[in-house]
């Protein structure tokens, strides 16, 4: 019983005639998939502008009138939910997801186009709402990316009139956007790959992004039920996280909430979160490392399962972010190993990507560059995570510099190097232009090296107890002059970084019109994206016939090989069609 | 071939065409649409279980202090509650005569289940609103106690997806009535009652557990 879908339907495609049909109300996945990075990107470079100032005010107290406490803690606070929702979610997903997976299936579209094109207009209302918080009386909320209650809705934190009910609006809104595109990616990989696509041939960004989705899809409903009830709490005075207290001298209204279901909330979506934006770089690594290093990668099916089993797992870790929050000690054991037990999927990744590199032929172009960069923060990142993992070495270590490093070599430089690697990588696919190549290596080594000046120095300041969100450090006895020196260093390499993401900018926008017309497939890639018969792919993706998969997407220096790589559609030669044995 | 055979193909060994996958008939065992429904069904079942969980862990009074009063008080139950009940059950039901009759393609029949699935769903969403009035008038308002706040929140959420899904009731009903054959929409009928029985568990489930808390 073969019911045909948008893949793999044979009647002639609806194509669009007007411009405002083909590149503003678009259902081509293609179409939707830049909107939804350029609007993250746009987004994120607010968050940057704002990481900036944060910086500025760290180092040089007070030296901008503007920045007070209360818009120290805002920045914080925008600054942490834009860039791990708003961006990096977005782009991975709604962007890299968009393009690559029908593309490197060899699907038309996504399954259901319509709902494709709502969840990017419904992504791009909630930005405007997320935005709207800036403009609103008494600003966005400043109760830090993690909104924990009840100091988030009282009377004290920054923003608690309308920040965070602009906040909590943005956040139900911005779930529904996901859960739309979310059904989408999910069912467009079971429904329709192409002939021959078994699961084991999609290519390991594909299992990235599967994974991640069906990922998102389960721990986003948690942050939608704690921004529903806590909207209710704020607005209509319900008490679901909120107990008896008194605010500013005043009894309140509420009782016998509890914030802690708040915080087992958040953390049930948080948690799962950072691998919603890391199992996608995972994947996306993968591919970039084993097309620039031309050769196989290493251990394909083990790459695979450990996704698998790092998504599974990640739904297992929550409370390692509430060690300090109090709990009963046999949780905290209990998740302290949970929490280490990911560090073996993880690993056999990281051995991995490295025996890939072992003895390749490795061509260092700027994806390469990002993907080896990658390796580098990445481990940095998660070996902090182990003494975090820890409850006794967290408790003394929460809530300082040396958190903060943490996380953001592991999930904001990570990742965020792996998408600057994959935009480099498929930009003549998508614009049909090739980059300026010293401007990208300039951009790499700067950024590269800028977040290790950057990150690295922050881990001491955590070593040495200097707390987190503080708006000034001020006088006190245990944080030595050597602090605010290496805070004003790190502050001059923050803005060098900052700065630099102009040249990334600069030959993305001018290479768009003036670089040389790329090459179909520059890299000499397996996958499918580069074997479309135009480029950039026309609506439909495929010409009148869709592809036909023959072998798994890793077929580098196969030797006797005419080529150093064999495209994923290909048919085997002299090798007659036959059955599974 | 199963999940786990799937999962461990060697890729790297057989290039070729497997002819065991070659029209994917065994992968597209259900239309599209049928699979997104489904994958739905996921998400609002973590949405829905957690919401369970929560109000049992915030009835048990999680992480309050025992010096603090507790800040529950007897619920009121309205009976209207179970006559809605009993509408979502017939609702259901309808929805399953109006599946049969597009299987068979005998469209007076589709007619009549669709209209009755509707109209009962109608019936039980006004109902519905019938009760928070009353809970209200009973003094057991949003606010007022934290049983009634988790009535009106699992209400609300529950009466906003069968809203949802009366929306593609009207535009699947508006077809039919404008004389397109049973099956045209017969894809749209079976994933409604799908939809229509899982909110009748849905809504069983939550019910039961807000009265045995």
């Amino acid at each position: 019983m073969a019911y045909s879908t948008i893949a793999d339907d044979a009647r002639p495609m609806h194509h669009p005639k007007t411009w405002v049909g083909k590149y503003v109300w678009s259902q081509d996945h293609k179409v939707i998939a830049v909107q939804y990075s350029v609007t993250a990107v746009l987004v994120g470079v607010v968050a940057l502008v704002l990481s900036d100032l944060m910086r500025l005010q760290l180092a040089f107290p007070g030296m901008l009138k503007f920045i007070t406490p209360s818009a120290y803690l805002q920045f914080v606070t925008m600054h942490g939910m834009i860039m791990v929702i708003y961006l990096l979610t977005a782009l991975l997903l709604g962007g890299f997801g968009n393009y690559l997976i029908p593309l490197m299936i060899g699907a038309r579209d996504m399954v259901f186009p319509f709902v494709n094109m709502l969840s990017f207009w419904v992504y791009l209302l909630a930005v405007l709402v997320l935005m709207a918080g800036f403009f609103v009386p008494g600003g966005p909320t400043g109760a830090g990316w993690t909104l924990y209650p009840p100091q988030s809705i009282l009377e004290g934190t920054p923003g608690e009139h309308w920040g965070i009910i602009f906040m909590l609006a943005s956040l139900a809104i911005f779930i529904v956007a996901f859960t739309m595109g979310g059904l989408n990616y999910v069912t467009t990989v079971l429904q329709a790959r192409t002939r021959g696509m078994t699961l084991m041939r999609m290519p390991c960004s594909v299992w990235g992004i599967f994974v991640a989705t069906i990922l998102g899809l389960l721990a986003f409903p948690a942050l939608f039920v704690g921004a529903v009830m806590m909207m209710l709490d704020r607005v209509i005075g319900t008490s679901f996280f909120m107990p008896a207290l008194v605010s500013m001298g005043q009894q309140t209204n509420y009782n016998g909430g509890s914030p802690l279901l708040f915080q087992h909330l958040f953390w049930f979506f948080g948690h799962p979160e950072v691998y919603i934006v890391a199992l996608p770089a995972f994947g996306i690594v993968s591919d970039l490392i084993s097309c620039h290093s031309r050769k196989n990668l290493f251990g394909y099916r083990m790459m695979v399962w450990a996704i698998v089993v790092i998504g599974v797992l990640s739904l297992f870790v929550w409370a390692h972010h509430m060690y300090v929050s109090g709990m009963n000690p046999y949780f905290g054991f209990f998740f302290a190993t949970s929490t280490l037990v990911i560090a073996v999927p993880t690993a056999i990744k990281v051995y991995n990507w490295l025996l890939t590199l072992w003895r390749g032929d490795i061509h260092l172009r700027v994806p390469m560059l990002f993907a080896i960069g990658f390796i580098f923060t990445f481990i940095h990142g998660g070996l902090t995570g182990l003494f975090l993992g820890n409850v006794s070495v967290d408790v003394p270590l929460s809530d300082t510099f040396f958190v903060v490093g943490h996380f953001h070599m592991v999930m904001g430089v990570s990742p965020i190097l792996v998408i600057f690697g994959a935009i480099y990588h498929w930009y003549p696919k998508i614009t049909g232009r090739m980059w300026n190549t010293l401007l990208g290596q300039l951009h790499f080594w700067i950024t590269f090296l800028g977040v290790y000046a950057i990150y690295l120095p922050m881990h001491y300041l955590g070593f040495l107890g200097v707390p987190r969100r503080y708006y000034a450090l001020g006088e006190t006895a245990f944080i030595p002059h050597s602090a605010h020196v290496a805070n004003e260093f790190i502050t001059i390499a923050a803005l060098i970084v900052g700065a630099a993401q102009l040249l990334f900018f600069y030959n993305m926008i001018w290479s768009y019109f003036r670089g040389p017309k790329a090459d179909p497939n520059p890299w000499g890639a397996t996958t499918l994206e580069w074997q479309t018969p135009e480029t950039p792919p026309g609506h439909g993706n495929w010409g009148p016939k869709l592809p036909v998969v023959y072998r798994w997407a890793y077929d580098y220096s196969v030797p006797g090989a005419p080529q150093d790589f064999i495209p994923q559609n290909v048919p085997p030669e002299r090798e007659p069609l036959r059955p599974v044995t | 071939m199963g999940i786990v055979r799937r999962l461990t193909e060697k890729p790297w060994l057989s290039p070729g065409l497997h002819l065991a996958t070659e029209d994917g008939a065994e992968v597209r065992a259900l239309p599209a649409a049928a699979v997104g429904l489904r994958v739905y069904f996921g998400v609002a079942t973590v949405m829905f279980m957690l919401i369970g969980i929560i109000l049992v862990m915030r009835m048990g009074g999680h992480g309050i202090s025992e010096a603090q009063a507790p800040d529950w008080k007897p619920m009121y139950w309205p009976p209207l509650l179970w006559f809605n009940t009993a509408v979502l059950v017939l609702s259901s039901a309808a929805w399953e005569w109006a599946r049969a009759a597009a299987q068979r393609g005998r469209t007076r029949g589709l007619r009549a289940g669709l209209i009755a699935g509707g109209a009962l769903a109608l019936i039980f969403v006004i109902g519905q609103l019938v009760v928070w009035r009353q809970l209200e008038e009973a003094g057991c308002g949003i606010t007022a106690t934290t049983m009634s706040a988790f009535v009106y929140l699992i209400t609300a959420l529950h009466g906003l997806h069968l809203l949802g899904g009366l929306t593609v009731w009207g535009r699947t009903t508006a077809k039919v009535l404008a004389g397109r054959d049973a099956a045209q929409v017969r894809e749209s009928v079976e994933l409604c009652t799908i939809y229509w029985h899982y909110l009748l568990l849905v809504w069983i489930v939550m019910f039961g557990l807000l009265l045995m808390i």
